[in-house]
């Protein structure tokens, strides 16, 4: 089996200022493969497929389609070389439609003019042969995650991909999403369709690919296939050390109620009711894990409890005091941390410096504040600190947050949140796009926070997280919490029943 | 019946009712006293005028992301030269192409500000209407006089519509310019790629710049034109509203140009409707004040000013601006 390569990067380099992101890759992909990337936070894989889709430019090295070197000055040029790519964050237009939001750039048109019907059709087919299915009218603020991410891959395959990049493709998805992307994925395969795919999640990438890459500070580390490797295997290929892959943790010790939560009723952006009448509290020193697929309520719920979101109805009590809904800052002084679903939107102040995100709420208390004047010194140090004990991957203290890596952007915000007095943390997603020796670390930080008297509030998608981590599960469903066990109670198959709206009696 | 009910409180209807309602009371003033009844309106369409290409400039600027304080600042500019070059050369053609050029050249210094130099975009408008106001003061002297202005010609039959010829039809060329710019641009701005692809830059720039556009050459190119028509909108004042330049005589209409555009939507044809508003109550304003109503005049000439205040702070979060507008576009 001695093919051409269909992509095949030489010998590339990326400086960006103070990170060496990509330093002399060497890289091949055949007809028909599904090779997935795997590596640290901030190792360079996106930055490599940014590179190869001519978004960003490389300092020196060359790449490759059919065996002839191609020219790169910017993403046309990939585009017609017939690379694609879905980006770790979506780049969608959210007030646009999704026939638009495909179009765009190549657009069809008749006489110069738009011609949105030929359009909408080309769409509708596609997305029909793909099994991609979408309202192709459906605006995309209005739809959800796992359908926006049918459209970034209809985006590629209406301008003919034949080599695809998926950047950390089911970080935002449903499981059930996941399977259908994998089918997908499987279909474009035989049509052949190469597809290089960056995932943290270990046993997606032994489950789909044909090989496996393994990236680290920059650097190709080594190169295998599922059948000669585990999870295990990449874990330590990944960190470069033996990786703790379950969470130990004593069992809780629950004392005093913390949060008391009555009656919640809230009301989604498109004025659905997202929230049914929640009734539930937390005690101090142990961790409430909400399990369920997503989009049952979970971001409203979360967002009402963190004061970004009105509540219709119902009472929030914290030890012992009612708190007003809507009133972040109120939450803020009584000890309320908030690891925010969407790290870009809720979590980060993206132009801002580290420095100064790593101080968002407690900017105007001192240390950081004497009377009117900032102090930039402890802020600095503060930054500084936590940048060190939680790992984040940056030059230095200084850079904006949108250079990180999405991995380190929530390391950052994980870091903030968690470096304040806790007395109830609330957390939505916490490790979604960390790789393994992140989450091994963020876990055991939650861990701590609740042996220090804490009571957790954890919001995922995850299954596997919310069994390791948490001591009672309860599980939401169309808004209501519809039952709540001890984790010692609880099975992957009895909360998967839950979750799909089946209670069993 | 509850659909009906339905498409009257929707967007749509309620612009249609608003519609009937102003034709039946035109209707029923120019049954009253037909003279005042057009001179309001014709006055109306001349204050709106600049409006509009104002507003059309904010238009094509804060669709492609890039926020024009400035307008003002080109509108001022364009008309001073405009006018120059007519005191010196007798050429209208030549007056409204200077206007034009020197509206394009302050959007082209507010391009390069915001897009290379990366300068916040208020302060860069800012500087322009500084730079306009010092420079004309400057340069400014009394006493030249030009061979003329633009002037009105009828439409053929089309003026001798009772009411509507006069007002719509009996113009000059930039007021017809005018109207014509604001159709042609919406049907450029919701009908063409590139319509599309400058919606696009003003929402989502780097969404845009993965699908291969070229972001800051169509900003460029986008605030460029939009400056032509500002300028535009000065040379109307001094070439064939006025037909002479004073200091500082666009008098704010730039700004109004962003309420207009606001109250518009960022869209070409409502932003029309809104310059017709602002146009009507600055008629409204000089039309109480010949008939010697006994309000002081400082309180009627507030009148578009109350308005635009009125607008502006009832619309602000109400209102969906272009999402990365004055925002920095980094390519790495
Ligand atoms: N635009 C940029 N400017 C400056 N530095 C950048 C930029 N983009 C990435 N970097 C740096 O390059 C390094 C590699 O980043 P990259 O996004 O490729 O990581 P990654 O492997 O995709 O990580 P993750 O799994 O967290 O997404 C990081 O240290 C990051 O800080
Ligand atoms: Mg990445």
């Amino acid at each position: 089996m001695n093919q051409v390569p269909v992509l095949e990067v030489r010998h590339v380099s990326k400086q960006f200022p103070g990170v060496l992101a990509n330093d002399d890759i060497n890289f091949s992909l055949n007809k028909g493969e599904i090779h997935a990337i795997l590596g640290e936070n901030g190792a360079g894989k996106s930055t490599l497929l940014n590179i190869i889709y001519g978004l960003y430019k490389a300092d020196q090295g060359e790449i490759l389609v059919d065996g002839q070197p191609i020219e790169l000055s910017n993403t046309q040029d990939a585009i017609r070389h017939g690379i694609g790519m879905v980006h770790q964050h979506f780049m969608l237009v959210p007030v646009f439609t999704v026939t638009e939001n495909i179009v765009l750039g190549s657009e069809v048109t008749r006489n110069g003019m738009l011609n949105m019907k030929e359009a909408r059709q080309k769409v509708t087919e596609l997305s029909k042969r793909f099994g991609l299915e979408v309202d192709p009218d459906a605006l995309i603020e209005e739809i959800p995650v796992g359908v926006q991410q049918r459209v970034e891959i209809l985006k590629a395959l209406y301008r003919d991909a034949k080599i695809l990049f998926l950047d950390e493709p089911t970080a935002v998805l449903t499981p059930q999403e996941v399977g259908d992307l994998f089918k997908v994925i499987e279909q474009l395969r035989e049509r052949g369709v190469s597809i290089i795919f960056i995932s943290h999640k270990l046993k997606e990438v032994l489950a789909i690919s044909d090989k496996i890459t393994v990236m680290r500070r920059g650097k190709v580390v080594g190169s295998t296939t599922p059948r000669e490797a585990n999870e295990r295997i990449l874990a330590e290929m990944m960190v470069g050390r033996d990786v703790i892959l379950t969470v130990d943790k004593e069992p809780a010790r629950p004392a005093e109620k913390v949060l008391e939560v009555k009656d919640l009723t809230v009301f989604s952006d498109q004025k659905h009711k997202a929230v049914d009448h929640v009734s539930f509290d937390i005690r101090a020193g142990e961790i409430l894990g909400i399990a369920g697929v997503q989009g049952n309520g979970q971001s409203e719920f979360v967002e009402a409890l963190s004061g970004l979101r009105d509540a219709a109805e119902g009472e929030m009590i914290l030890n012992g005091q009612r708190m007003p809904f809507k009133h972040p800052r109120a939450l803020v002084e009584h000890a309320v941390s908030h690891v925010p679903e969407d790290r870009q939107k809720h979590g980060l102040v993206l132009s801002y410096s580290l420095i100064d995100n790593m101080v968002l709420c407690t900017y105007y208390q001192p240390p950081f504040a004497k009377g009117f004047n900032r102090q930039n010194d402890a802020m600095r140090e503060n930054a500084e600190r936590l940048i060190k004990q939680f790992d984040v991957r940056t030059p230095n203290a200084d850079v904006k947050a949108s250079t990180l890596s999405g991995g380190n952007q929530q390391k950052v915000i994980v870091a903030r949140e968690l470096s304040r007095p806790v007395k109830l943390l609330i957390v939505n997603q916490p490790t979604r796009g960390l790789d393994v020796g992140s989450i091994e670390y963020i876990h055991s930080q939650i861990v701590k926070i609740r042996d220090e008297g804490a009571a957790v509030l954890l919001v995922s998608a995850e299954l596997d997280e919310i069994m390791s981590l948490s001591d009672r599960i309860s599980v939401m469903y169309h808004g209501e919490l519809v039952a709540t066990m001890d984790v010692k109670e609880a099975t992957r198959e009895k909360l998967g029943l839950l979750m799909a709206g089946v209670t069993p009696d | 019946m509850e659909s009906v009910w339905r498409f009257l409180k929707s967007k749509q209807g309620i612009t249609i009712i608003g519609f009937l309602v102003l034709v039946i009371l035109v209707v029923v003033f120019y049954s009253i006293s037909p003279n005042q009844t057009q001179a309001v309106l014709n006055s109306m369409i001349r204050h709106s005028t600049p409006l509009i290409l104002g507003a059309l400039c904010g238009v094509m600027c804060e669709r492609s992301g890039i926020i024009n304080i400035g307008i003002e600042g080109h509108m001022l500019l364009g008309a001073f030269m405009g006018y120059m070059v007519n005191v010196w050369t007798g050429s209208l053609v030549l007056a409204v192409a200077a206007s034009m050029l020197t509206g394009s050249l302050m959007g082209l210094l507010l391009a390069y500000m915001s897009i290379k130099l990366k300068l916040d975009q208020v302060i860069g408008g800012t500087v322009i209407n500084i730079l306009a106001l010092g420079l004309t003061g400057y340069f400014y002297t009394v006493g030249l006089t030009t061979s003329g202005k633009i002037m009105t010609f009828p439409l053929g039959p089309l003026a001798d519509i009772p009411l509507i010829g006069p007002v719509l039809f009996n113009n000059g060329f930039i007021t017809y310019a005018a109207i014509v710019l604001v159709f042609v641009l919406h049907f450029f701005l919701y009908r063409t790629p590139w319509g599309l692809r400058t919606r696009a830059i003003g929402e989502h720039p780097e969404a845009a710049d993965t699908l291969g556009i070229n972001v800051i050459r169509m900003r460029y190119m986008n605030v460029l034109i939009g400056g032509a028509i500002a300028g535009l909108a000065g040379g109307f004042l001094t070439l064939e509203s006025v037909g002479s330049f004073e200091r500082a005589m666009t008098n704010g209409r730039g700004f109004i140009a962003l309420a207009v555009m606001i109250f518009g939507n960022w869209s070409p044809i409502g932003a029309w409707g809104a310059a017709l508003l602002f146009g009507f109550a600055t008629a409204m304003q000089t039309q109480l004040q010949f008939m010697g109503i006994d309000i002081p005049h400082q309180f009627v000439g507030m009148l578009p000013y109350v308005l635009t205040i009125v607008v502006v702070a009832g619309l602000v979060g109400r209102t969906h601006p272009p999402a990365a507008e004055g925002k920095v576009f980094e390519k790495e």
